[in-house]
């Protein structure tokens, strides 16, 4: 399909009925219990430093148990899945020592999905299936310091960032994605260097993608780590004239609704939500059921608080499967044009 | 928005504070805008400039503006520190950032550190369509409103309908060329000063109130904001004056439709509460009702001054007071025209000739003194006082000495630049100043050496001595007087001023070699309480131990003071020189090789002056050509500036007086630190070498420059070259100055003095375009304005030696010889190597388009040792040239 094709299918999708996000992919692939001789596959086999936990790796070492993954989500009712790229930039992989591998994760990584889907969409043409590209946050922060004696001091800069933020976007793009998704952001600069990125790439390319937004509310206190209101994140994200904006991450249903309420009162595009199975219990596991989070997003949807949803860690196929089942019946939410006003904001918003 | 539903009985002040309709706009955290502000960061006090932001805040600033547009500062660094500290304080980042610079870079900088949603100050069309869209287009992917000015290729815009046309041309450049959203753009249209007594200023605030309707009316969803205390300029000193007018001006303004604006709400009348005589003559003048409102509100402004200070207007009035009252009243105003006729009246008065001076004139200079030490004078108003005073005196002295009387005075004072220095403007002035307070001056001039100084300070019994210097190796210099008076028992106090020296610099370096007083003299202004202290032995005592205690504090924080980046090997600092692909460079080849000497006449040069150092010879802080309309000293800058413009034009128009200069360009190729000068393109034959030093403090981002790392290595086998020059502006301003000091005239003296530094710093400008135009023409299109020569944007670099990039003085001497300087321009080294005539510049060129200035700063052991056996000296040599770089 061609890039507007694929783009007015998306908008004609979404203005239909509230699409499905897939699940988490960190928790499908420990269910698999790979090893450190897992991870490596035949071709990293004698790479010089541990390699076990690199998830994005097993685009190259395991495709097959990625690919069967995304499938596993497409077979639950997802309309868009995400790439398993969530650490596939330059700065994390510095982790492993496979900096140069980012880019080339990215492309193997978008065209694992992109099968995928073409396979679902060729089996059902009515419902068509979506690539996002997906974007992290790094393992670095922008605006925050790592000393605490220094706090102008920084690990990243903006550019460093924008620049390993371009050679990922290429990846995507070359890989074959339909959307690009910017996603568990806890630091809105970080973001901000993304979106920059991804747009000097859309540019040089000439092509222009629909961006996902999702950030991430890292607790009670309802603000992004970096310290802003889901309202100010909104305005300091809203250049980049979204396709959806939306959370994810760090809460689980319950205590993410009122900030899903929020981004929805104000924003001016699609919303999208995909919260954890829960908060993690003593062993770091995710063991709200697939049933209890289906009821929780059954009332957002029934609230009109949504356009897209899926989930976030702890959630499976079986989660996807019973959120879909919950919304069916729902129409999305109505996308509403607010007052032509400046909006501006620091950690909070202004508006004039 | 509806502008009309403010409340007309609505104190203004809470309008503009607390309406949703105006934002306020912080403006406090502006180092152009606050000297408190600007001071801190200057002095690394970040944490205390924070303290700045979170008051802005906590008084209700709903957006504060930060602005790092200083000369002395890094300001994409200083931009980068301290919005990265403002993020890590969530009670001030709260609110959002302005952005503000005049530099792209600044802004750009700024806008890489904050997460949330920034306006920028500003942009505008000044150059053109296609860097203003650049620039927008960039915004708008960082993510930011912006500041636009009503500024286009013509320049500001004053009247509306010009005003209006900019906005307008912007507005659709923006929102049709690029989709910028228009209510992301923030007008300003220019507050300028109204009732300056210039008839075609008298519209301007009506302009802009009409410009405002109209962009709000035509332009959906921009808005506008401005600067407000522009607008009451001329009223400086007349504070309710000046409250009420922006009052008034917010107060149409606002219904006119201005949404945001830069307010001191400190400055604000409640507009109700503003008498209505007043308010009507103030509207009258704001809104231009009629031809005399400028008149009428001058009229009424001294009745309404409520801090004393007078609002003087220019009139004969004086002319009808007491004598002394007119003496003194010439005096503080510099008024050369009656003061013989009136210091003769006062003589018929007097039963001595002497007591006119210690009466009425030392009175009239005890006012100068006091407004001077108030700040509520400013330092060429007090230097036109004392060519006054000096005229009076001069006119009574045949009748002084008919009485053969000694003229009594506060002390004997000698002043000297030290030996091997020849800068003497900052003595002079220091030297009118503390006469005006009646202290006897013995100035030796420049270049004194130590012996002849201690000389005359015994032969003439004097009370102190005061050192100047400007360059660097005159520490040092100073550091040895010190000694020497120690050795030979003197027991005067000593004084030390300049550019170079510093507290710091006193009290680690000099003061422990001498047991009595060492005074560190910042600025003139302070000269004459530090001498009044010392003059009384009981007094000297005090203040001696009080100076004690201050500089061991300075010591002790000097000693405790860490490097603030980690020192690396030169070895190290070599390997992360700048780091250039020279296979994919080629070097532009000069039109010329060789020497080209040249004479200038001074007219061709005035457009190349970069008239911002010159105020701040005479004590005036501030960018030209804003500074002319400077709150504090706009007005003393205007009339010193005027005063400049009339001997510019005399200078100018004296064809004798001609400026000198010589350059030359030669191959050259980098060898390690060392850029090796070839006699010609074969370079077999190597004639002379420059050495350079390489920054030795740990860069985590940057390169460990070295001036020679821009000449291509000769490894590379690339034919590269390398630029020299030296200019004066010429022999002639000794000679003119001591004219004007003969006559007693220390003004125009000074005032010579000061252009002919100009004069050569504009030679440079004008020389070094020459040559990246025609001589070396490797940028023969360049085509930039002055503004934009001042601000270096064109390829290529000129340093000196002795300032930051190449701080060792000595490498001059190869200047000399590899133009014949001294032949070619009369132009001679003292033996510190400072240049003769002072107002010369010279320095090398450097054509590399990557190439840019930086500071050496602090060198380590292992350089100075290779520096050292580069230039062949001892260690002791080496640590004698490079003390200044050396811990």
């Amino acid at each position: 399909m061609s890039q507007r094709i694929t783009e007015s299918k998306l908008i004609e999708a979404a203005n239909n009925r509230i699409l499905l996000l897939d699940g988490a992919m960190g928790t499908m692939i420990q269910e698999h219990k790979l090893e450190e001789a897992d991870y490596r596959g035949e071709r990293f086999a004698d790479w010089h430093s541990d390699v076990k936990g690199n998830n994005d790796l097993l685009v190259l070492s395991q495709p097959k148990i990625i690919y069967d993954i995304h499938c596993a989500y497409l077979a639950a009712g997802a309309d868009i899945i995400e790439t398993n790229t969530f650490n596939a930039t330059t700065i994390s992989m510095a982790d492993y020592n496979m900096q140069e591998l980012a880019k080339e994760i990215n492309i193997e990584a978008t065209k694992l999905a992109r099968q995928a889907a073409d396979k679902f969409t060729a089996q059902t043409p009515d419902k068509p299936r979506f690539v996002a590209g997906v974007l992290g946050p790094t393992s670095r922060t922008a605006s925050i310091s790592p000393d605490v004696n220094d706090p102008a001091k920084r690990n990243v800069t903006f550019d460093e960032l924008v620049e390993a933020y371009v050679e990922a976007t290429h990846g995507l793009i070359e890989g074959g994605a339909d959307l690009i998704m910017v996603e568990t952001i806890f630091d809105t600069l970080n973001a901000k260097a993304a979106v920059f990125a991804v747009q000097s790439v859309f540019e040089e390319l000439n092509v222009d993608l629909p961006v996902m937004i999702s950030g991430t509310i890292t607790d009670a206190s309802g603000r992004t780590l970096s310290g802003q209101t889901a309202e100010a994140f909104y305005y300091s994200m809203n250049h980049v004239e979204p396709f959806s904006f939306g959370l994810n991450c760090a809460l689980g249903p319950d205590l993410l609704r009122q900030y899903v309420e929020e981004i929805s009162q104000v924003s001016e595009c699609f919303v999208s939500a995909h919260p954890n199975a829960g908060l993690p219990n003593e062993f770091g596991e995710y063991d709200m059921e697939s049933d209890e989070m289906a009821s929780h997003i059954k009332e957002w949807a029934a609230s009109g608080l949504l356009n897209i949803v899926g989930g976030c860690c702890g959630s499976t196929p079986k989660h996807i499967e019973a959120i879909a089942d919950a919304v069916k019946d729902y129409p999305p939410r109505k996308i509403v044009k607010r007052k032509v006003k400046m909006r501006l904001s620091g950690l909070e918003a202004f508006v004039h | 928005m509806s502008i009309n539903e403010i409340d007309k009985n609505l104190p203004i002040d809470t309008v503009a504070k607390s309406s949703a309709n105006f934002i306020n706009v912080g403006e406090r955290t502006n180092v152009t805008g606050s000297a408190m502000f600007k001071r801190l960061i200057l002095n690394d006090e970040y944490e205390k400039a924070l303290d700045v932001a979170r008051q802005q805040v906590e008084n209700g600033a709903q957006i504060i503006d930060v602005n790092m547009d200083e000369a002395m500062l890094d300001s994409e660094a200083a931009m980068t520190r301290f919005l990265n500290l403002i993020a890590s304080e969530p009670d001030i980042s709260r609110v959002p950032i302005m952005i503000d610079s005049s530099k792209w870079s600044v802004i750009e900088a700024g806008l890489k550190c904050v997460q949330g949603k920034a306006v920028v100050n500003s942009i505008s069309l000044k150059e053109g369509e296609e860097n203003f869209l650049h620039q927008a287009k960039l915004l708008k992917r960082y993510g930011a409103a912006t500041v636009v000015m009503a500024f286009d290729e013509q320049g500001q815009a004053d009247t509306e309908e010009r005003k209006f046309e900019i906005c307008e041309r912007s507005y659709k450049l923006l929102t049709e060329k690029i989709g910028f959203p228009p209510q992301d753009i923030i007008f300003d249209p220019n507050i300028f000063a109204v009732a300056t007594g210039i008839e075609e200023h008298n519209n301007y605030a009506v302009d802009f109130i009409n410009a405002t309707r109209r962009i709000r009316q035509s332009l959906p969803h921009a808005h506008v904001s401005g600067g407000l205390s522009n607008v009451s300029f001329s009223f400086r000193g007349n504070n309710p004056v000046r409250e009420a007018m922006h009052s008034v001006f917010l107060f149409h303004a606002i219904k006119a439709g201005m949404d945001m604006g830069i307010v001191n709400a400190g400055q604000l009348e409640v507009y109700d509460q503003i008498p209505e005589e007043l308010k009507k003559a103030v509207e009258d003048v704001i809104l231009n009702r009629h031809e005399h409102a400028t008149d009428v509100l001058l009229e009424l402004a001294p009745k309404y001054q409520g801090d004393g200070k007078a609002v003087v207007k220019d009139n004969l009035e004086w002319r009808k007071l007491p004598v002394n009252k007119r003496l003194e009243h010439a005096l503080v105003r510099g008024i050369m025209d009656f003061i013989e006729e009136d210091t003769e009246a006062a003589r018929l008065d007097a039963d001595r000739p002497l007591h006119v001076i210690e009466g009425p004139l030392m009175d009239g200079m005890n006012v100068v003194g006091d407004l001077f030490g108030e700040g509520k004078m400013f330092l060429p108003q007090v230097v036109k006082s004392a060519r006054v005073m000096k005229k009076a005196v001069s006119y009574l002295n045949p009748y002084i000495e008919l009485e053969k009387d000694q003229g009594s005075s506060n002390g004997k004072i000698l002043l000297a630049t030290v030996k091997g220095d020849v800068h003497d403007i900052g003595k002079n002035i220091v030297g009118v100043v503390l006469q005006c307070n009646n202290f006897e001056i013995i100035d030796l001039g420049v270049m004194v050496p130590c012996a002849k100084l201690l000389q005359v300070a015994r032969d003439e019994n004097v009370d102190m001595i005061g050192l100047s210097g400007l360059i660097t190796p005159s520490l040092d210099e100073m550091v040895h007087v010190a000694k020497e008076m120690q050795r030979l028992d003197f027991d005067l106090p000593l004084l030390i001023g300049g550019a170079t020296t510093s507290k710091a610099h006193t009290a680690v370096k000099i003061e422990h070699n001498y047991q009595h007083p060492v005074v560190y003299v910042p600025n003139a202004s302070r000269a004459v309480g530090v001498c009044q202290k010392l003059i009384t032995t009981e007094n000297r005592a005090l203040y001696a131990e009080e100076l004690a205690l201050d500089y061991e504090k300075v010591r002790v924080q000097h000693a405790k003071k860490k490097p603030r980046t980690r020192p690396v090997t030169l070895e190290q600092a070599r390997e992360n020189g700048f780091n250039y692909d020279w296979d994919t460079y080629q070097p532009p080849i000069p039109n010329k090789l060789g020497v080209t000497s040249l004479s200038v006449g001074l007219a061709e040069l005035v457009d190349y002056i970069d008239w911002t150092p010159f105020f701040l010879t005479w004590s005036l802080a501030g960018k030209y050509p804003r500074i002319l309309q400077d709150e504090v000293v706009g007005k003393e800058a205007q009339n010193l500036f005027d005063d400049a413009q009339v001997m510019l034009k005399s200078l100018c128009n004296n064809p004798e007086l001609i400026a000198r200069g010589v350059m030359g360009i030669f191959p050259a190729n980098r060898v390690q630190d060392d850029i090796q000068i070839y006699a010609d393109e074969s370079r077999n034959n190597v004639t002379f070498v420059a050495h350079h030093l390489r920054q030795q403090t740990e860069k985590p981002k940057g390169a460990n420059n070295c001036l020679s790392d821009f000449i291509a290595p000769k490894s590379s086998g690339k034919a590269d070259y390398l630029g020299a020059f030296a200019v004066t502006a010429g022999t002639w301003e000794d000679a003119l100055a001591k004219e004007y000091e003969d006559a007693g005239d220390d003004y125009n003296s000074i005032m010579i003095k000061s252009l002919a530094d100009r004069f050569a710093e504009a030679f440079a400008e004008y020389l070094h375009e020459k040559v990246r135009k025609e001589i070396w023409g490797y940028a023969p299109d360049e085509n930039l304005s002055n503004e934009e020569l001042i601000r270096e944007k064109y390829q290529g670099i000129r340093p000196a030696p002795g300032y930051a990039a190449c701080p060792e003085h000595t490498e001059k001497q190869l200047i000399w010889d590899l133009l014949e300087t001294e032949k070619n321009t009369g132009m001679k080294l003292t033996e510190s190597y400072a240049m003769w005539p002072g107002a010369a510049v010279s320095g090398f060129y450097f054509s590399h388009p990557e190439c840019r200035y930086f500071a050496v700063a602090q060198i380590q052991e292992d350089q100075l040792l290779d520096y050292a056996a580069r230039k062949n000296w001892s260690r002791l040599e080496a640590e004698k040239w490079l003390g200044p770089n050396l811990q």
